[in-house]
């Protein structure tokens, strides 16, 4: 078992994810437009994965070594454009560029747009299989690599999702480790409600991957979670993350109506200031 | 500014439940987007969300309808024709099954969602598949018009919807006759054939051209399929030249379908307006209509162009 991390570490990594959140707000607001609700979920899952695991170097952003990421709830864009500039991928002043005409931050992730995404996504229920795919090609190739993805819990309703699941499972991908941000939401109400994907676990795990449950927002767990992946042979492993939509803006928390709403000048302004209490508590 | 389509069909799918106990509403968990909330609120025993799902939404609507009721199914162009399609051709087209797809935020004006959601193939594959009826409305009031009609039909309907306000039109008394053209404005010069929201652009392209001395017809075609072949053989012997403007990728949309009829029939110099096979990308929908060159102007610059193609 990997060593745990640090408090130090622990907290320079919240501090990230704070950032990101901020920046979350900030480009969605100046865009009017976007996701803000599932961006925040997922937050410290990509903060963790960016900053205490996978090997992705700004500088040389097509490395035949890294590790991939694929976005495969693509309209979380936001959160993923902050952490790529506050990885240094591009300039932070960019992510203000955001769903505007010409800017490289598309609505939806762009692999040919933008240095640091690997997949091309938007469309849910996709990005399973590409990230099966790369985890495919590393192997292939001998290449240690290792595929990253991030779906949403009402994402799990696409078909496509279980083909995935079974193709994964099938030809034992132990390099493909996927979350679930199990946040509870989708865009016409609670997942129980609209078309229950539930009991998520179990489902996984009758699809013959590795399943491991945390807390979505714990650093610490997600972080050690990763690491038990990478101990698992013959098979994938999903990481079932349970988070608040909006979290970390209390005004967003667990409210369907911020799947895909931006929040006017005026409230950024509030849940700015809520974000930077949090980072100086 | 009038309603956006899709405002207009939330509207009318209300009406029509009311009048048809047999519509029965399927929706892929965007039921606000797409408008069908009004009638989930108003019938909820007649609406099912079936999550995001599109491949299945297309396949229980085909089995509502064999067994017997007339399902309407709607969710964002892309994932009804796009991701379904082989759904909608085997399990609604095939058996000629009575189901009616509503799919909403076509074409680049989706705006800021960006080309992973910006249908612009939809009207092309739609139109390719036996059996299959395709509108297009220009406004609020022909979205109700083509809504009631594809209730009343019996067969396999796509109507494609936008996200937009668009400006209004037709007035109460506008009756829709399924694939009949509708003439705005009479010309001689050129014939603007456009669909969709580009009819109101094609009806300033055609003051614009007037202005400089050109007479040119408008012409509104709602049914892209069975597409009114007369209107089309008559513009081509009364003007001598077209332009299509449409929404929508140049290869497979109107632009094709007009084609073909003229190639069998009285070919005559055309253009066509369109999306020129390229992706589009996040941006407001005017930002985008300017720059993939679908605005009036770009109409009125095609029309002078087939015009000095005339021999
Ligand atoms: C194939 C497809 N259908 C529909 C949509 C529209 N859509 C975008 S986000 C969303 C809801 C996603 O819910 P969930 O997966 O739970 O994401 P999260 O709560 O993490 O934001 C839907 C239906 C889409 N992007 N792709
Ligand atoms: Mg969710």
């Amino acid at each position: 078992m990997a060593e745990k991390l640090t408090q130090e570490q622990v907290s320079q990594l919240e501090k990230y994810a704070q950032s990101i959140r901020y920046s979350i707000v900030q480009m969605v607001t100046e865009a009017q437009s976007g996701h803000p609700g599932g961006s925040l979920s997922a937050a410290d899952i990509l903060t963790t994965l960016y900053f205490a695991e996978m090997n992705v170097n700004p500088n040389d952003p097509q490395a035949a070594a890294r590790d991939r990421f694929v976005l495969s709830k693509g309209h979380a864009a936001p959160v993923l454009y902050a952490t790529l500039a506050e990885k240094g991928f591009f300039p932070k002043e960019e992510l203000l560029t955001l769903r505007r005409i010409d800017s490289r931050l598309q609505g939806h992730p762009s692999m040919k747009n933008l240095p640091g995404i690997d997949m091309s996504t938007g469309s849910l229920g996709q990005g399973l299989s590409a990230a099966a795919g790369l985890a495919l090609a590393a192997r292939l190739d001998n290449n240690a690599s290792r595929v990253y993805t991030v779906l949403g819990d009402g994402e799990l309703e696409e078909g496509m999702v279980w083909e995935a699941a079974m193709f994964a499972a099938h030809y034992k991908l132990d390099n493909l480790t996927a979350f679930v941000d199990f946040n509870g939401l989708q865009i016409d109400g609670p997942i129980s409600e609209v078309l229950s994907p539930l009991p998520i676990p179990e489902k996984w795990a009758a699809f013959n991957w590795h399943v491991i449950k945390i807390d979505g927002h714990d650093i610490q767990a997600i972080y050690d979670a990763i690491q038990t992946a990478k101990t698992i042979k013959g098979k994938p492993t999903m990481i079932v993350a349970q988070t608040i939509k909006g979290k970390g803006v209390c005004q967003m928390e667990n409210i369907a109506d911020w799947h895909g709403k931006a929040p006017s000048r005026e409230q950024c302004e509030l849940f700015l200031s809520q974000l930077n209490e949090l980072e100086t508590q | 500014m009038g309603l956006a389509t899709r405002e207009a069909y939330g509207e009318i799918l209300k009406e029509l439940g009311e009048k048809y106990e047999n519509i029965v509403v399927l929706d892929a968990d965007l039921s606000k987007s797409t408008k069908t909330a009004v009638f989930a609120k108003a019938f909820p025993q007649r609406f099912f969300n079936v999550g995001i799902a599109e491949q299945n939404l297309m396949g229980v609507g085909a089995g509502l309808a064999a067994g017997g009721k007339i399902p309407f199914v709607s969710t964002f162009a892309m994932f009804a024709a796009g991701r379904a399609f082989e759904q909608i051709r085997n399990s609604i087209c095939y058996p000629k099954l009575n189901v009616k797809i509503a799919a909403t935020h076509a074409g680049l004006t989706v705006g800021e969602d960006g080309a992973s959601h910006q249908a612009i193939e939809d009207i092309s594959l739609m139109r390719s598949i036996p059996n299959m009826t395709v509108i297009v409305p220009a406004d609020a009031e022909e979205t109700r018009k083509a809504i009631t009609f594809a209730a009343e039909y019996d067969g396999p309907v796509y109507i494609r919807l936008g996200r937009m306000a668009v400006p209004d039109l037709f007035t109460a008394d506008y009756t829709f006759e399924h694939g009949k053209a509708v003439q705005l404005a009479d010309g001689k010069d050129v014939t603007i054939i456009a669909t969709g929201i580009m009819v109101g652009a094609a009806k300033e392209a055609a003051k614009q051209l007037q202005d400089a001395g050109i007479s040119a017809r408008v012409v509104n075609i709602h049914t892209i399929k069975p597409i009114d072949k007369e209107a089309i053989i008559k513009a081509a012997a009364d003007t001598g030249a077209i332009v299509t403007c449409e929404e929508h990728s140049i290869i497979g949309g109107l632009g094709s379908a007009v084609a073909e009829v003229l190639v069998e029939n009285s070919p005559v110099p055309m253009e066509r307006v369109g999306v020129c096979d390229t992706f589009g990308e996040s941006g407001i929908p005017s930002a985008l209509l300017k720059k993939y060159h679908l605005t009036a102007e770009d109409i009125a610059a095609a029309a002078k162009k087939v015009i000095s193609r005339k021999k």
